[in-house]
């Protein structure tokens, strides 16, 4: 009787292990509104800290760029005597969607632009100011802060069209193996997502977090700048932040990550 | 660009411990790198003090050293038996005072 009795609790037992072993073990980690389909943020790669650094608007350091950021919105600077406010009036309001859209097609140049370079089309053509200089704090400072309006907002740049070439080219750059190392972005990013280079954890390298503070570089950096850092880690000769080459690859990487949120200014290490 | 941030309740009851969180925007720069350009070792700038009264007394202060990150946070827990202003200043190895103050309402 006991000893039946016994059995059937470790049957009970064993059955429950069954159930609940392929959840624990085997299932995916829902990441929510981190994942779209596969793809996934930086957000999901980072480790615990910093995703909680992330997570708080106070302890996050790159609020220090996103309030001179609004600073400099209202600042009436350049010949014309306007600010950004004077146009645009509002961010909350009318930068909601700027962050998801770049790099977008520019008719004037017939190529792609940016979103740092459309702040400082702005600046000179509308306001008659000096354009800042890229990676300056100043524009890193207002491209975190209207990206910041967009934050929550679906990744969401057109391929299509006049950006279609450059979309191309930007497959091409991402695909091109280059260097000493001879690797190419999706040698990392897409076959080895997941995996350990030396100490390092590969994420999908999506760009939706960006302008990002990093903590290795203990302050807000900006997309290009890290393209240049990725090219650098290759042993290849990294290209001008701003350049075609740069801009067509954004727009690659924009659409590997389409979908997902902007998380502006994100945090990783 | 040494900017501080403080976040405090606005009011708190008599007695109630409550959090104070402080971010300062600083370079901190740590007397261990080099100028890549130059070879030249950087001088240290960190902010070496950190001092919290209330209503005058102090009540927090800590030393600092190198390795704290630049831009640092700090967090710490304060309990209040009366109303008044929480001062707060960093010192940084220049000698720059930078201060920030919050109001603290007890009920």
């Amino acid at each position: 009787m006991h000893n039946a009795k016994a059995r059937v609790l470790a049957l009970i037992g064993f059955a429950l292990t069954l159930l609940t072993m392929p959840i624990g073990a085997s299932a995916a980690e829902d990441w929510g509104k981190y994942q779209v389909d596969d793809r996934r943020s930086g957000y999901t790669y980072a480790a615990q800290e910093t995703r909680s650094m992330q997570d708080d608007n106070f302890a996050n350091p790159a609020f220090i760029w996103v309030d001179q950021g609004e600073t400099l919105w209202s600042k009436v600077e350049g010949e014309a005597g306007k600010s950004c406010q004077s146009c645009h009036t509002d961010a909350a309001k009318t930068m909601k969607t700027a962050g998801t859209v770049y790099p977008k097609y520019d008719f004037k140049t017939k190529k792609l632009m940016n979103l740092e370079q459309r702040i400082n089309r702005c600046r000179t053509e509308n306001m008659k100011a000096k354009a800042w200089k890229y990676e300056s704090n100043e524009l890193l400072s207002m491209t975190t802060y209207v990206r910041f309006q967009s934050r929550g907002e679906p990744m969401n740049a057109a391929i299509d069209g006049n950006a279609a070439p450059f979309f191309e080219e930007g497959k091409k750059f991402y695909n091109q193996r280059r260097g000493q190392l001879d690797m190419s972005c999706k040698n990392c990013h897409e076959d080895n997502a997941g995996n350990m280079a030396r100490a390092n954890l590969l994420s999908q390298g999506q760009g939706n977090g960006f302008p990002t503070y990093r903590l290795k570089w203990q302050k807000v950096g900006s997309l290009h700048r890290r393209f240049r850092g990725c090219n650098k880690n290759v042993r290849a000769a990294p290209y001008k932040s701003g350049s075609d080459e740069y801009n067509n690859l954004e727009l690659y990487v924009a659409w590997r990550g389409r979908g997902l949120p902007i998380e502006t200014p994100a945090v990783r290490n | 660009m040494a900017k501080a941030r403080v976040k405090t309740p606005k009011s708190v009851k008599k007695g109630e411990v409550f959090e104070v969180k402080t971010l300062i925007s600083h370079k901190m720069e740590s007397g261990q790198r080099k100028d890549k350009k130059t070879g030249k070792k950087i001088p240290q700038m960190i902010i070496n003090k950190f001092v919290c009264s209330y209503n005058g007394k102090e009540i927090f202060t800590s030393d600092w050293y190198s390795a704290i990150s630049a831009n640092p946070y700090l967090a710490f827990y304060v309990k209040a038996d009366a109303s008044g202003s929480l001062d707060m200043t960093w010192t940084d190895d220049s000698g720059a005072v930078f201060k920030k103050s919050a109001k603290i309402t007890v009920t």
